[in-house]
């Protein structure tokens, strides 16, 4: 009798040890809730079968693949896209007038998750049944030129969709247009946002440490550097922090690079002094005490907090969407304590590129999409005024900054278009390369153990050196200025 | 054919086989083939750069060659210290807790209600349980304000950005997760021992301590052989619980990067041939490691009479 009860028990136990061993495996989740992006549509899934017939005959198929990482592009098109009749309840399917469903297929960033699954559906979009095929996907401007390269042809030329980039996307800001063309000068996506980074600062703290809230004023304190060195100790002393944590700054460095990480065909990446400067500088600050200690580092729920009311961190640089999706959901006080003027350096941050998707099944519909959200004054004005988005017109953007209609209830009815456009006027656009995001993550994971005085300097590069081979195994070298 | 005596001769073994074919069939289909072809992409050039794909290209022992030079002994004695310091405590604690539950004189009440809970921790995801930690221990978590309210501490220790913080941890929630398992395990072994052997050593004149070092220990020597089997299995495996707890970084300074995660950080780039070969490379010491447990545990010489004979032969004594 025991001895069965053992056989059973170790019966049992190895059944569970397989179990466990088998949700073990899968769950290589991320640990920080980033973006906190909404909850993973469903993928694709089959549909109404029949549907392969109606595209033989040049037809529209009866389902839009659109591939995001967050909800953001699902709003920005609902916001603007006439045909949209209604979207379900969990935001995974909305109905246009003509029948169409649109399937919003989101996943987060984080861990390059939506890369992952983006990437095994583009590898399978040719064999793909029609409903299941990629329709138009989003790409951040970190890894756009992954997607956007000739000889990969994922990306559908704007001009294959009947969109002539000269005239129909004339009043975008020239820069955009140029990021999102391949080697050839062919655009192959299109955004209606552009980022210029700005501070954002919080009033009340403004007031108690320099005795005035006036963006101009503040502006002056923050000019460069060197005076927000100075302007950082004032607020030391009132005990208040500058900046949340070094994180924050990364981007005003990092986006002034001079050359790119990588070249293509090239095997070797080069670290520009400008990141470098970054190590260097938020060493000297952290050790002066100017970054709040309890803060680890972006889209962790310290960060969050040093958002909120209760924090001491004086301001966060960030674009236009930063202020919309991190800050306003964040902010726990009342409206209007937060104000924007000029950051230490201009930079850009980020802009969502929509893509569409070489063998869709609806161009038709993906070029209004396309056109709809980048290529209409009326829908960017609206998002900008809806939104708070720098977006992607010229003349739409030039008017905004002395127009009151543009001004932001959050940012206590400031009108924050002056700074951006100044923002954006400096901008020396950095160079892109394949490799930004691996290189802009993992430079920042090796220096923070550096930065925390767990190993030292020459230690981190090495780190580095190791983390980027990896992740990319045609590299062979890593230049240091 | 129908023949009475004939029917003796029906062979029912066959549906033996036919009941085990479904094992085998979805074995071979999900396990051995790609079990095959990691070890043939092993020996390959094959990875993505973007969305392009790289090989596969034959480039022989290449793979494994690069490996050698990289950090992977790093991570084998990170892994294997990360495996020590979480077995150490479960294996001692579950030993005592389980000779105390079986001991008839102990009477602990409530004995299921114990069981239970000892057990409880395996019944979470390992992720969602790292989860837990990094919250209760992050700078700003519950963990460092309780210190700090008592007075234990006057400044907040970051335990993330500590070797020793985050090696203990994982240690740490590695033995709350399985030393209720082991429990379970071991009683049920110790249950297994005829209570006559216990009875005859008390009427001699055997103390408690006596009694579980020499019968009970060398008793259950297979069970223990196979926790600590598949312990090392598990150990060298280990992934989720320093995953989770160092966002896929080993931080700090990769110093709880397991060999599971060094072979996820390859698989970020597709580059199969690498993590193939690193595939191998824990076959092989898995095995080897199972051999010498096995050879270890299972003494087929327990008084030493094999070995003095053979000694006894190599003098030339016959």
């Amino acid at each position: 009798m025991k001895r069965r009860l053992i056989s059973v028990l170790l019966a049992a136990t190895v059944v569970a040890g397989t179990l466990a061993g088998c949700g073990g495996g899968s769950d290589a989740g991320s640990a920080d809730q980033g973006t906190a992006p909404p909850p993973a549509a469903s993928n694709g899934g089959s549909e109404d079968a029949g549907s392969d017939a109606a595209t033989a005959g040049g037809e529209e198929g009866k389902v839009i693949n659109i591939y995001s990482f967050n909800d953001e592009l699902r709003t920005r098109i609902t916001a603007v896209y006439p045909a949209i009749e209604h979207t379900s309840d969990d935001g995974t399917v909305s109905t246009l007038n003509d029948g169409t469903e649109i399937h919003w297929i989101i996943n987060p960033n984080q861990d390059g998750v939506y890369q992952d699954k983006l990437d095994e559906a583009l590898l399978n979009q040719a064999d793909a049944a029609a409903d299941d095929k990629v329709d138009l996907f989003a790409a951040e401007l970190d890894y756009i030129v992954k997607y956007t390269d000739a000889d990969i042809d994922v990306a559908m030329p704007l001009a294959d969709l009947g969109i002539n980039p000269d005239s129909d996307l004339s009043d975008q800001f020239a820069f955009t247009k140029t990021v999102a063309s391949d080697a050839n000068g062919v655009q192959r996506a299109s955004t209606w946002q552009v980022c210029p980074g700005v501070l954002v600062y919080r009033r009340d703290i403004a007031k108690d440490v320099f005795g005035t809230d006036d963006p101009v004023e503040i502006g002056k304190k923050t000019a460069d550097w060197a005076t927000m060195k100075t302007t950082a100790e004032e607020l030391k002393a009132k005990g208040y922090y500058a900046f949340s944590s070094y994180a924050d700054t990364f981007r005003t460095y990092g986006n002034n690079i001079a050359g790119p990480w990588g070249e293509a065909g090239s095997t070797t990446i080069k670290v520009d002094q400008k990141v470098l400067d970054w190590v260097n500088d938020s060493k000297e600050w952290m050790d002066a005490g100017y970054f709040d200690p309890t803060v680890t580092g972006q889209w962790t729920s310290d960060w969050f907090t040093a958002m909120s009311s209760s924090a001491k961190v004086f301001a966060f640089l960030f674009p236009a969407w930063g202020i919309d999706t991190q800050m306003v959901p964040n902010w726990d006080g009342e409206e209007g304590v937060w104000a924007a003027t000029n950051a230490p350096l201009p930079y850009n941050w980020g802009g969502t590129y929509l893509v569409a998707a070489t063998g869709t099944d609806n161009p038709g519909h993906v070029k209004d999409i396309i056109m709809a959200l980048t290529g209409s004054q009326d829908n960017l004005t609206k998002v900008a005024k809806e939104y708070t988005e720098f977006t992607n017109a010229q003349s739409v953007m030039d008017a905004a900054a002395s127009n009151d209609e543009f001004n932001s209830a959050f940012l206590g009815s400031q009108n924050p278009y002056g700074y951006f456009a100044d923002s954006l006027s400096s901008i020396k656009m950095a160079p892109l390369s394949a490799y930004d995001q691996g290189c802009v993550e993992l430079i920042q994971n090796a220096f923070d153990d550096y930065l925390q005085g767990q190993i030292d300097y020459d230690t981190a590069k090495a780190n580095f050196e190791t983390a980027i081979m990896e992740r990319y195994p045609e590299i062979t070298e890593i230049q240091w200025p | 054919m129908f023949v009475q005596k004939k029917r003796k001769l029906v062979n029912y073994a066959k549906w033996g086989y036919i009941f085990i074919l479904p094992f085998f069939a979805s074995f071979f289909i999900f396990s051995f083939i790609p079990l095959v072809d990691t070890i043939r992409y092993s020996f390959y050039e094959y990875f993505r750069s973007g969305i392009k794909e790289i090989g596969p290209n034959f480039i022989g022992m290449k793979n494994y060659a690069s490996l050698l030079q990289s950090d992977m002994l790093k991570y084998a004695g990170n892994t294997l210290i990360l495996w020590v310091i979480g077995f150490i405590p479960q294996i001692v604690i579950a030993l005592t807790l389980a000779s105390w539950f079986v001991d008839v004189r102990m009477k602990i009440r409530c004995q299921q209600f114990f069981k239970v809970v000892i057990y409880l921790p395996n019944l979470i995801m390992a992720s969602a349980f790292a989860m837990l930690f990094f919250t209760l221990f992050s700078k700003t978590g519950p963990v460092n304000s309780i210190l700090m309210s008592l007075g234990v501490i006057s400044e907040v220790i970051d335990f993330m950005r500590t070797a020793l913080g985050v090696r203990s941890l994982i240690g740490t929630m590695n033995f709350l997760m399985w030393f209720g398992n082991t429990t379970i395990m071991l009683m049920a072994a110790i249950m297994g021992i005829s209570p006559d052997i216990f009875e005859a050593s008390e009427i001699d004149g055997c103390n408690s301590v006596q009694r579980f070092f020499r019968i009970t220990l060398p008793l259950i020597r297979p069970i223990l052989a196979y926790t600590l089997i598949t312990s090392i299995i598990g150990g060298l495996q280990m992934f989720d619980v320093p995953q989770i707890l160092t966002n896929g970084q080993g931080n700090p300074d990769r110093t709880s990067m397991t060999l599971i995660m060094f072979l996820n950080s390859h698989l970020r780039s597709k580059n199969y041939g690498m993590a193939g070969a690193l595939s191998v490379y824990l076959f092989i010491v898995s095995g080897i490691l199972c051999f010498i447990v096995y050879k270890m545990t299972n003494d087929n010489d327990p008084d030493g009479s094999k070995a003095a004979a053979r000694a006894n032969k190599k003098r030339g004594g016959r």
